[in-house]
């Protein structure tokens, strides 16, 4: 059975790769914090299982100190030039879609027809993990018809995972490092806190208000935790199941679908939801680290509104 | 109630644009702190959940071939591409993007597209020459507003087709919670009832890209 190992495995190698060309770039001057930056984030994939929580902590410990601390630049490899681009993009043509296009029909493949394979009762992909080591195996596979097909250097494609690596700098190890907070933040309890004040000091004696509280809340607490997966039990604890459901009859499935929907709502909001948020920011290069969210917003908060009206409507049929 | 004093940390933190990883890492002592453990706890408990989820930090394998297709000059070729369309302005190719990601990830292929993978190699770039078709080179204001929209058509695309999946996490988390507390729900109609959330997603960001569109997507030129 491939498992998750393998994708690590592969990853550790990727970013040690990164490290080192990091540390032999001359024209990055601050490429020794760039080589420990990815350095630390390859010992992650490769050791992570063999340093104990304790070399973790400091490893992250290290990773948030280079970052925060200014060591991490941007490195140079050697590219093509604009005009170089352009004049390519002419020779190839539609060809240049191939390993692009290669990367989703492996994944679909993935997902679809090698997820549910089994050889002698154990299945060919770890069931939990088949989107991921299908994306990795579309990776390796998209990268050999890109070479092939568009005659790029052997080296290409990790000085130009990079390059792209480098201008996501550390806001890359950002979505991780959030999801670490959060299972601190449960720990010490901070969901349950948040929950008891909000049903302790809203009164709920109206049924388009809990709904209102029930919906608006699980959007409110996504934006504080970053992530509606947290917020679901609090709120559906705390509102949705003793008030909606239990109260006023409410349909389960309505309640619990469209509350989920309405923290979908939040993460459009929130700086906290990074991978979606602040990392395309950086991959797009927009100066404003915001931009996504401020783009997002106007979307989210009528759909909001509409998902109040949708659960008032659809759950008390 | 101290507990609390750790999301304050983040939410200023993040205010005052502070670098995000030591906010977090702060925020992490700050809580665990007032949550009455050790500092060495507290590191402990943050480096076992940070190695427990690098599965999110892997995806980051894509960026090799992406780097290698941009280098080839893909984003060139989306961008001239689309100029030959020249029925084709931003808005309808957008809305069209999320027509697309809505209906893939409602069928559980939510890795087929995303950020690093289409977005910054294709769709922005397209996005972009849609625009520069009608109304000449962009200033950069513009140009940073196509492509932070572009983002936002993926995410929303994304977030609001895949709960119509039977089998992706949150519709599995729901159903656990659920039968936590006494009842048995069959994940099917969980994800029947997120498609009118679903449909008022498409309508609502449909409707802005139109607007997005009668902006900066038509313009003086033919």
């Amino acid at each position: 059975m491939i498992k998750l190992g393998v994708v690590y495995g592969l990853a550790g190698l990727v970013f040690a790769a990164f490290a080192v060309l990091s540390a032999l770039d001359r024209a990055n001057r601050k490429r020794f914090g760039n080589a420990a930056f990815w350095g630390l984030v390859s010992l992650s994939f490769l050791a992570g299982d063999r340093l104990g929580d304790r070399g973790n902590g400091v490893l992250v410990l290290g990773l948030a100190l280079i970052a925060g601390f200014g060591l991490l630049g941007r490195g140079a490899p050697p590219t093509t030039s604009p005009d170089e681009r352009r004049a390519l993009a002419q020779r190839f043509g539609l060809k240049l879609f191939a390993p692009a296009l290669t990367l989703p029909v492996v994944v679909a493949l993935g997902v679809l027809v090698l997820k549910p394979l089994h050889f002698g009762g154990t299945p060919l992909f770890d069931p939990k993990q088949a989107t991921l080591i299908s994306l990795a195996l579309a990776a390796v596979i998209a990268t050999g018809v890109g070479l092939v097909l568009l005659r790029q250097p052997a080296m290409s494609p990790l000085q130009e995972g990079r390059r792209l690596m480098d201008t996501v700098g550390w806001a890359a190890l950002l979505p991780q490092m959030l999801a670490a907070l959060g299972a601190v933040f449960a720990l010490a309890g901070v969901g349950d806190t948040i929950g008891r004040l909000v049903t302790e000091w809203i009164p709920m004696d109206a049924r388009i208000t809990a709904v209102a509280v029930y919906c608006l809340g699980m959007a409110g607490f996504t934006v504080i935790m970053g992530n509606a997966f947290a917020a679901f039990p609090v709120l559906t604890a705390g509102i949705g199941f003793p008030i909606l459901i239990r109260q006023f009859g409410g349909d389960p499935a309505v309640v619990a679908s469209i509350g989920m929907l309405s923290g979908f709502c939040g993460t459009l909001m929130t700086p906290l939801a990074a991978n979606f948020n602040l990392v395309p920011a950086t991959l797009l290069e927009l100066p404003d680290r915001y931009a996504v969210i401020k783009a997002q917003i106007p979307t989210a908060l009528p759909l909001l509104a509409a998902n109040v009206v949708l659960m008032y409507v659809l759950a008390f049929r | 109630m101290l507990t609390l004093l750790g999301v304050a940390a983040v939410v200023v933190g993040f205010a005052v644009r502070l670098n995000p990883l030591l906010v977090v890492v702060g925020a992490a002592f700050i809580t665990g702190l007032a949550a009455g453990k050790s500092p060495l706890e507290v590191l402990d408990a943050f480096g076992h959940a940070f190695n427990e989820n690098r599965f999110v930090s892997a995806a980051y394998l894509v960026l090799p071939v992406i780097g290698v297709v941009e280098r080839a000059g893909l984003q060139e070729q989306a961008r001239t591409l689309i100029t030959r369309f020249r029925g084709v302005s931003v808005g309808p190719l957008l809305i069209a993007y999320l027509a697309f990601r809505q209906l893939t990830s409602a069928l559980g292929l939510t890795s087929i597209a995303g950020q690093a993978q289409s977005i910054r190699p294709i769709v922005a770039p397209m996005a972009e020459g849609a625009v520069e078709a009608r109304r000449g080179p962009l200033d950069p204001a513009t140009r940073q507003r196509v492509r932070a929209f572009a983002a936002a058509t993926d995410n929303i695309g994304l977030f609001f087709g895949e709960d119509i999946f039977v089998a992706i996490g949150s519709i599995l988390l729901m159903v656990g919670f659920l039968a936590a507390s006494g009842i048995t729900m069959d994940p099917i109609h969980l994800s029947l009832w997120a498609i009118p959330t679903a449909v008022a997603a498409f309508a609502i960001h449909a409707v802005r890209l139109v607007l997005f569109d009668r902006r900066h997507g038509r313009g003086d030129a033919p």
